[in-house]
């Protein structure tokens, strides 16, 4: 172990793709491998790829299951376009993920599962170690299978058990390849099997090893690599989903408004681990309330609001679609509430498993009547912890809905965070009533124009709300028209209202120029990486990605006027770029959409703003 | 439903009465039954402000504007989930869910099953006129088969729900069945029913004079009450009849009307009614019987707190996680496993 190698070479950066059959620990190995490098210094980020089919059958394309990470010494802001490493353990994870490595990348396989049935079941007409499929590449033909299993053999553990340590095996190759501390793997599977399964801790730590020696005595991996620690960082840090990130949010904010968080919600992919997260946080009283469907799950978080919670629903696109109703309920009663979308591929059931950016309309606009909501976006997976109590202190402090976007792509992908002082984060003050006998349920704070919040077992503040309109101040039910068009306008103007509160629009780069690249939400890792590198290469080239969606940050319009080309880049068919034609309608805007369920390349990003840079 | 805090100045029925208009048609069943519960509500000590009625739309919905307590009138058939979400964010609050036959048996009929299922303490009180009439005479989920309504020119081809029923499938641990013609029983039975702890059930036979006049008149009619209604009383024998002559006996694993005096049958080989029994088989059979081979039956049908309510457990969990925790605030939770850089 303390022999060197003969070579070592600094980078940057670094991409790694583990591919295996789903259940081979693909995912964990993920998850220890971006501890170890998190622990090292390095900023990371990550992102799973995995089939929604739970287990598809063995050794097929459908059945492969990923997990690419991106580790740096200079700031790292997406997973990266394509790996410099692969790890695939059959024929199938190497079909599927041959057209996500660069040119001369190294690919590390399991040889013992390449075998004539494998690669024909993984749909290669010839063996591709064979028929020059592999040319070009740095291929390392371990045998991986066969030395784990020997390697634990003499500890009498079951051959199912003593077979899937073989995802160690290979971690042990990529710690010895990129010169990283076999201590941090060895503490991480302590963690995994702790005390209660010893026996499985010592095989996987075993096999660990063996795998980093392994790879000492192999040819192709004489040249190994190091990335040091980023610089200039210093602070608290921890590696985080977006989904962790919302659900720790949203209760930042319940501590800090000092009430209880009412989650009430029904499962669905990929918003499930919010309610998975939160249910397990009892601690902090948090209250869960698995709902027999979507509309329950709202139902009962409006009901929830209206005795005192902080009440949240979390749901995914076609949730969002079965809760509109309500969300307008929310919207007349005027009570505070967050939903959590985390947008996956539609229509319908879609692409349950895949990002898309395409529930901006129906966030915006899909209920009946004229029902304004306060929409934001979370734009990495770290801040989703901060946008998520940012929902939560606008929503209690402006008693309305707000609506949160997430996406698949942020919600399962992770980040380091700097962890945050929650004590230190803006305050959070409901406008809660105390008793007082003249309370009027519509009455309204001046600036605002949020009304008071009055709750149940109090005397002399008895009220009544429900969907009927009410009338303004006394909130008695009227369907008087011009109280009703007064009502309508001022439900808007409260929302817009929200913008006195929200952070300029802020420009990364030149805040003038050629052209202004505009995102919003989970698109920001590759737009930020495509437009630092044309900037470094000189480019006149800014980017404004959007967090304050309705309403816009008030300096927009002032931002757009002081570049002469906008291209509005999203992952749908243009939805955001139409909603700013409609806000301000003064300006041209250029489109980039893709919509395959894939997030942003940055090179196909960097093509397109060339070409626009190079036109007249 | 169990009574919080005792009010310390006796409450009056007035006290329960909004100021609002009460905007049903003259003659309506609405009216007996929403008097029924304030008197019910003076009577458990409830102070008005732990009340909170919730509903969701129909004619029968329009309830929490009537009652001078916290109210929430929500959406179609949704009020059972906003009443949940009001329950479990503050137990200490007493909550009435009004609905009607289309409100929690069509469009809310999910929510309804699963409400029961969870035992959340609350008084469901269902509005069953068998008819939409909030949308002007369209069949309902409750319509007897055949029925002729504005959307069954024809009569109607589905079979219609029992509410007692889905409350047995849903294993629910109260249900009550009344009818709004007798007021006395109708405050009785809500008085039950706010102190069961869980969620109860009671159907009100409901009369819509516009829509579906006279529905329930073979039940409720003074001259045919007696022999088409079993009023049951807890440890009593299951005895009715204008000459109180007739009674229920198990026969063969189902229930049969007997006469007192013929074939030998005396009051003892009579059925007593049990509400308690955590076995629902016979409450079952007592929800399902209608005219003409049973008489309908009415009062509280099943009463049994085996199950711990919702909430309780809910905060038993917390209380639970709480003790058992050493993080004091999330900072600490997020702190964990965090490396510290650069210092």
């Amino acid at each position: 172990m303390t022999k060197k190698p003969n070579r070592v070479i600094e980078v940057d950066a670094v991409v790694v793709k583990f591919a295996g059959d789903s259940g081979d620990g693909m995912q964990l190995s993920g998850s220890q491998f971006s501890d170890t490098t998190a622990f090292a210094g390095n900023d990371l980020a990550t992102f799973p790829d995995y089939p929604s089919e739970i287990r598809a059958p063995q050794g097929t394309i459908a059945g492969v299951s990923g997990f690419q990470l991106h580790i740096g010494h200079k700031e790292i802001d997406t997973p990266g376009d394509l790996a410099d490493v692969l790890v695939a353990l059959n024929p199938a994870a190497l079909k599927a993920n041959m057209k996500w490595v660069k040119p001369g990348a190294t690919i590390i396989i399991d040889i013992d599962n390449f075998d004539n049935k494998s690669y024909k079941k993984a749909g290669f007409i010839e063996d591709p170690i064979g028929d020059g499929t592999l040319d070009g590449y740095n291929v390392v033909k371990a045998p991986i299978t066969q030395l784990s299993k020997t390697t634990v053999k003499d500890l009498g553990i079951d051959p199912k058990s003593a077979e899937r340590t073989k995802n160690q095996f290979a971690l042990g190759i990529l710690y010895w390849l990129f010169n990283k501390d076999l201590k941090y793997g060895n503490e991480f599977i302590d963690k995994k099997f702790g005390g209660k399964k010893p026996l499985l801790a010592e095989a996987n730590k075993r096999v660990l090893l063996a795998g980093y020696n392994y790879a000492e005595t192999v040819e192709a991996l004489r040249t190994t690599y190091q990335i040091n620690p980023i610089k200039n960082r210093s602070g608290k840090f921890r590696n985080i989903t977006g989904n962790t990130a919302t659900a720790w949010g949203l209760v930042a904010a319940a501590e800090r408004a000092g009430l209880d968080l009412f989650l009430g919600s029904y499962p669905i992919t990929p918003a499930s681990e919010i309610l998975q997260e939160l249910s397990g946080m009892k601690q902090f009283g948090v209250k869960t309330f698995q709902a027999e469907d979507e509309i329950a799950g709202i139902n009962s978080a409006i009901g929830a609001s209206f005795a005192g919670d902080f009440a949240v629903t979390s749901t995914s696109g076609p949730g969002l679609a079965l809760k509109g109703e309500a969300i307008g309920l929310a919207v007349i009663t005027e009570l505070p509430l967050v939903i959590v979308n985390v947008q996956r591929g539609g229509p319908a059931t879609g692409l349950p498993t895949k990002p898309e950016q395409a529930d901006l309309m129906q966030a915006l606009y899909g209920r009946n009547g004229e029902s304004p909501c306060v929409v934001i976006a979370a734009s990495t997976p770290a801040n989703c912890f901060r946008y998520a109590y940012m929902a939560g202190k606008i929503a209690l402090e402006h008693m309305t809905p707000v609506i949160l976007l997430t996406d698949g792509y942020l919600a399962n992908g992770s980040e380091l965070w700097n962890i945050p002082d929650i004590s230190k984060m803006p305050s959070i003050e409901p406008p809660l009533v105390k008793d007082n006998s003249d309370y009027e349920p519509y009455r309204r704070n001046p600036e605002t124009l949020a009304r008071y919040w009055a709750l149940p077992g109090q005397a002399g503040l008895r009220h009544r709300v429900g969907g009927l309109e009410k009338e303004d101040i006394t909130g008695v039910v009227s369907h008087n028209p011009a109280n009703h068009e007064k009502m309508v306008y001022l439900r808007e103007e409260k929302v817009q209202r929200v913008a006195n509160v929200i952070p300029d629009l802020k420009v990364s780069g030149k805040d003038h120029g050629e052209l202004l690249v505009v995102g919003w939400g989970g698109t920001y890792g590759a737009l930020i990486s495509a437009v630092k590198d044309l900037q470094e290469k000189g480019k006149d080239v800014s980017l404004a990605q959007f967090n304050y969606i309705k309403p816009l940050p008030k300096n927009t319009a002032e931002v757009f006027s002081r570049f002469k080309k906008i291209i509005v880049c999203e992952i749908n068919m243009g939805q955001f770029a139409n909603y700013l034609r409609m806000c301000h309608p003064e300006f041209r805007y250029e489109q980039y959409n893709k919509i395959q369920g894939l997030p942003f390349m940055i090179a196909e990003l960097k093509e397109k703003f060339n070409q626009m840079l190079e036109e007249n | 439903m169990a009574v919080n805090v005792k009010s310390k100045v006796p409450t009056t029925k007035e006290d329960f009465k909004s100021d609002q208009v009460v905007k049903w048609c003259a003659g309506c069943g609405d009216f007996a039954i929403l008097s029924a519960i304030q008197s019910a509500l003076v009577e458990s000590g409830v102070r008005k402000e732990d009340a909170v009625f919730v509903s969701g739309i129909g004619c029968s919905s329009r309830f929490p504007y009537y009652m001078n307590t916290y109210g929430f009138h929500g959406l179609h058939g949704r009020g059972a989930a906003i009443a949940s979400g009001i329950k479990v964010a503050n137990p200490k609050l007493d909550v009435w869910h009004i609905t009607g036959d289309g409100d929690s048996m069509a469009i809310g009929g999910n929510h309804f099953i699963h409400l029961v299922r969870r035992n959340i303490d609350m008084n469901v009180i269902i509005f069953n006129n068998k008819i939409y009439g909030l949308t002007k005479g369209q069949y309902s989920p409750t319509t007897p088969r055949g029925s002729i309504t504005k959307t069954s020119p024809d009569g109607t081809i589905e079979n219609p729900f029992k509410p007692g029923e889905l409350t047995m499938g849903s294993q629910g641990t109260f249900f009550a069945r009344v009818v709004d013609t007798e007021p006395k029983r109708m405050k009785e039975v809500f008085l039950e029913a706010s102190r069961h702890r869980g969620t109860s059930v009671v159907e009100v036979l409901q009369n819509c004079v516009i829509f579906n006049n006279r529905i329930h008149s073979a039940i409720t009619g003074k001259d045919v009450r007696d022999d088409h209604q079993i009023h049951l009383e807890h440890g009593k024998p299951m005895i009715f009849g204008k000459q109180k002559d007739k009674g229920l006996v198990l026969r063969n694993s189902r229930l049969e009307v007997v006469t007192i005096g013929e074939n030998g049958i005396t009051e003892k080989d009579l059925l007593v009614h049990d509400v308690h029994n955590p076995d629902d088989t016979t409450h079952y059979m007592l929800v399902r019987m209608t005219l003409p081979e049973y008489p309908v039956a009415t009062g509280v049908i099943r009463s049994c707190e085996q199950f711990a309510t919702y909430e309780a457990e809910l905060e038993a969990q917390i209380a639970n996680a709480r003790h058992k925790s050493s993080m004091k605030s999330l900072q600490d939770l997020i702190e964990k496993n965090a490396f510290t850089v650069g210092e």
